[in-house]
């Protein structure tokens, strides 16, 4: 395919996962050797061998799981490998110094003594496209950088995009969020199954024409969500399956009531930090609560650990899937069966001609991108890792699921997907808590939305009262 | 040519390769090695004097499969093992215990051992190498209390079946490794413990989000390293009719180790395999069999199973076959 990035210019990457992304990425920065074609950089013939030498030549790349040293402070990582030395030892003045003038550019001004892993996840970003900068200063590659940040820090982060590329440095900003190219971008690439789609001035297209050539099917998807959800709502179970009363765990949530009825999608909204999966890990057992209890059906229970969770139909998809979801080295059968199958303890086995079927169909359902069920799940892409953490908890079968950001980091069409899913799960009288930073998904989904804030439980929208903006400011008032 | 491609991507391949390698060389070099004969009606010959002598490796290293499937590591077993044979010896000699106490009852010390290796790493989260340190540094002083400080010789016929007895004309010790070895088998290929365990040393936070008990799967597999340490522990005093507890077992965790990894089974986790480790002890004891045979003396055989060792390891690095242009298993990750 062909790509082309200016001087001074912010470019978005997008495209459907498996669309090639990150292998475009990866193959301009080295860490792919090419099959054919040619780059050209600065009008002369480029090839790089290794990341190392990409960064060495100006290209660098800051990835979206941050690939920084948690445990040494923010000098070290931002000059780790070419540290000022003074005869032969590390000159930690100049480091120091150094640091902060890399972090002002930024305009960040932090300790830099501290521990990487003491600042927050958008800091570490900040650090880390500082560490890129200092490194290479021609082309900044950004791989989803705002995936894990909020409102106010993915606007720093933007100024600092502009401010670069007012510097005259070139920059690939490779996102799922559309608005946010809107935002920030001067043209847009996009991707579909490897091959390019276009290339346009993200002034001269509109975001239905954008979106239309991103999903293709999934526009159709969203529109039939929400038709199909007042349908839905009909059906809600009368009778509570879980109540939570006064439930509550110090430094952690306040206490909180909640019902959930079967066949509902009871949503979860508040910005990062307020408690939402505090909530979720109270109520699968993962924490256990200083007061309060917890119904299933109108009996009392104790969930002291997630086995007892699930043995009482309660599954949790968590919101970090890359430690506290997939178990990389297994393949993707074992990864989907492995609920089911504690389910059922130490001594007996699921027939392995039930597990490759059940590996199947959720495969089928979810459109798992894999090779074959064997393949072990470390090789997928994120957005398919994430479906099979979702076909894992499906294939157990739980009364109440709870989805703790199960769209995250993946990209429009799969979100498209696991909407519908949730949609047609709690048709069949799955009860569903879903949780998501995006609050476009939770108004789409849900019949009922629980509002948090700063770990308290500020109250409850149901029907009309479930948009975008009221919801907003019912978190801004309190 | 698929099936050839499937058998290099095995990593059962190299493990026996290498055996195979050094078979080959004994069958060329060494005189009569390959003959087994029949004498008082049991099997003799070099070829099962090694697969007797690696009994008790391997029975530790079946053990020590687990544990490194789970990604820890069990170096006391030396120690347990020397504690095995301090009770059996105190019981034989002291006490003339009966042949099922005499059984019995170093197998609970051993379990014992197990349980605090267990409850240490499982519950307070100490770091397995730093655990199994303690008893591996204390473990022989603690037997050498119970058996009162020196080298005890004793007889007992009954007892010393388990080292130098025969069934149905195989040596004993041989019935116990496939004893052992198929109730693992039954217990864990065809159980889900073996993906619990598997699980737990991919990543252990993801296995409890999926409602496994993490503690419980630890403590179990440390449990059962130290039930093999004991078992290794009873062969090798019935061996030699003694408890020598300061020199038992010494250095048996090393070849354990060595077996588990030459035999394929991942230090990272990923998977584990039993029947590899098996052959992996065999090639570290036909290792120091055929180097002791040649005659060469004896500091050599350490070299050369180190040797041997690196070359095996580097046979299983993805990257070191991929520089000799040795197709590579599995994919390239995302």
């Amino acid at each position: 395919m062909d790509f082309v990035l200016r001087k001074g210019e912010i470019h978005a990457l997008m495209g459907e996962n498996g669309a090639g992304k990150s292998t475009l990425i990866k193959v301009l920065t080295g860490v792919y050797p090419r099959d054919g074609g040619e780059i050209f950089f600065d009008g002369q013939p480029f090839s790089v061998s290794s990341p190392m030498e990409a960064q060495a030549r100006g290209i660098s790349t800051v990835y979206q799981e941050i690939n920084l040293v948690p445990n040494l402070s923010v000098t070290e990582n931002l000059l780790l490998g070419h540290q000022p030395t003074r005869g032969g030892l590390i000159d930690w003045p100049t480091s120091h110094l150094k640091a902060q003038r890399i972090l002002a550019r930024l305009g960040l001004a932090l300790d830099v003594r501290q521990l990487l892993g003491s600042y927050s996840l958008a800091q570490q970003q900040m650090i880390a496209i500082g560490r890129a900068l200092d490194l290479s200063s021609k082309i900044l590659i950004l791989d989803e950088p705002s995936s894990s940040l909020d409102y106010e820090e993915t606007e720093q982060l933007f100024a600092v995009m502009r401010q670069l590329k007012a510097e005259g440095l070139g920059i690939i900003f490779v996102t799922h969020f559309i608005d946010q190219v809107y935002q920030v971008s001067d043209r847009v690439t996009v991707l579909r199954n490897g091959e390019l789609v276009g290339e346009f001035e993200a002034a001269n297209l509109p975001k239905v024409e954008l979106i239309a050539k991103l999903l293709g099917k999934a526009l159709e998807d969203f529109v039939y969500v929400e038709r199909e959800k007042s349908k839905a709502a009909e059906k809600v179970s009368r009778e509570p399956l879980l109540q939570a009363r006064g439930l509550g765990k110090k430094q952690s949530i306040q206490p909180f009531d909640l019902d959930i009825h079967g066949g509902e999608v009871l949503g979860l909204a508040g910005l990062l930090g307020s408690g939402r999966t505090e909530m979720a890990n109270l109520l699968f057992g993962i924490d256990a609560p200083d007061q309060g209890e917890i119904l299933i059906k109108g009996e009392k229970v104790e969930l002291s650990n997630p086995m007892a969770a699930l043995l009482h139909g309660v599954g949790l998809c968590p919101e970090d899937r890359r430690h506290e979801g997939i178990i990389e080295d297994l393949s993707v059968r074992d990864n989907i069966i492995l609920v089911l199958q504690v389910k059922q303890g130490w001594f007996k086995n699921i027939p392995r001609k039930q597990q490759e079927q059940l590996a199947e169909t959720y495969i089928r359902m979810l459109d798992i991108k894999t090779p074959s069920p064997d393949q072990a799940v470390k090789y997928l892409s994120g957005g398919n890792q994430q479906k099979v953490i979702v076909a894992r908890w499906l294939a157990s079968r739980p009364a109440l699921l709870i989805l703790d950001e199960p769209t995250r980091g993946i990209d429009v069409g799969a979100k498209a997907e696991i909407q519908k899913l949730i949609l047609s799960l709690s048709q069949e009288g799955m009860a569903i808590l879903f949780i998501s930073s995006e609050l476009d998904e939770v108004v789409r989904c849900s019949n009922r939305v629980a509002i948090l804030r700063e770990r308290t439980k500020l109250g409850e929208a149901v029907g009309e009262a479930i948009n975008e903006q009221n919801i907003m400011r019912t978190i801004a008032h309190s | 040519m698929k099936a050839l491609k499937r058998a290099t991507a095995s990593p059962l391949l190299w493990p026996q390769l290498i055996l195979a390698v050094i078979l080959l060389f004994n069958l060329l070099f060494t005189e009569g090695f390959f003959r087994v004969e029949i004498k008082d009606g049991h099997l003799y010959g070099s070829l099962i004097d090694i697969v007797k002598r690696s009994a008790p490796v391997m029975i530790i290293a079946l053990g020590m499969t687990l544990v490194i499937a789970t990604k820890g590591i069990d170096i006391s077993v030396g120690a347990v093992a020397a504690i095995a044979t301090a009770v059996a010896g105190i019981l034989i000699a002291k006490v003339h215990a009966s042949l099922a106490l005499v059984i019995i009852a170093p197998l609970i010390a051993a379990l014992l051992c197990g349980a605090f290796n267990g409850l240490l790493v499982s519950v307070f989260d100490v770091q397995p190498i730093i655990t199994t340190l303690i008893l591996m540094v204390t473990g022989r002083g603690v037997g050498l209390l119970i058996i009162g400080g020196r080298v005890v010789l004793w007889r007992m016929p009954s007892f010393e079946f388990l080292g130098s007895g025969y069934l149905f004309g195989i040596a004993f010790p041989i019935i116990i490794v496939v004893l052992v070895f198929a109730a693992l088998f039954v217990f864990i290929k065809s159980n889900p413990l073996g993906l619990y365990i598997l699980a737990v040393g991919g990543n252990p936070l993801a296995s409890r989000y999926a409602g496994i008990n993490v503690r419980r799967v630890r403590f179990a597999v440390y449990l059962f390293s130290a039930l093999c340490a004991g078992i290794a522990g009873l062969i090798l005093s019935a061996d030699i009719k003694a408890s020598d507890v300061s020199l038992v077992g010494m250095y048996i965790e090393l070849d354990a180790i060595l077996a588990v990894v030459i035999g394929g089974t991942s230090m990272n986790g990923g998977k584990f395999t039993l029947v590899g480790t098996i052959v992996g002890a065999l090639i570290i004891q036909s290792l120091t069999t055929t180097i002791l045979t040649r005659g060469i003396p004896v500091q050599y055989p350490f070299v050369v199973k180190a040797a041997v060792v690196i070359l095996v390891i580097l046979l299983q690095s993805e990257e070191f076959r991929k520089k000799l242009a040795i197709r590579p298993v599995g994919k390239k990750p995302a």
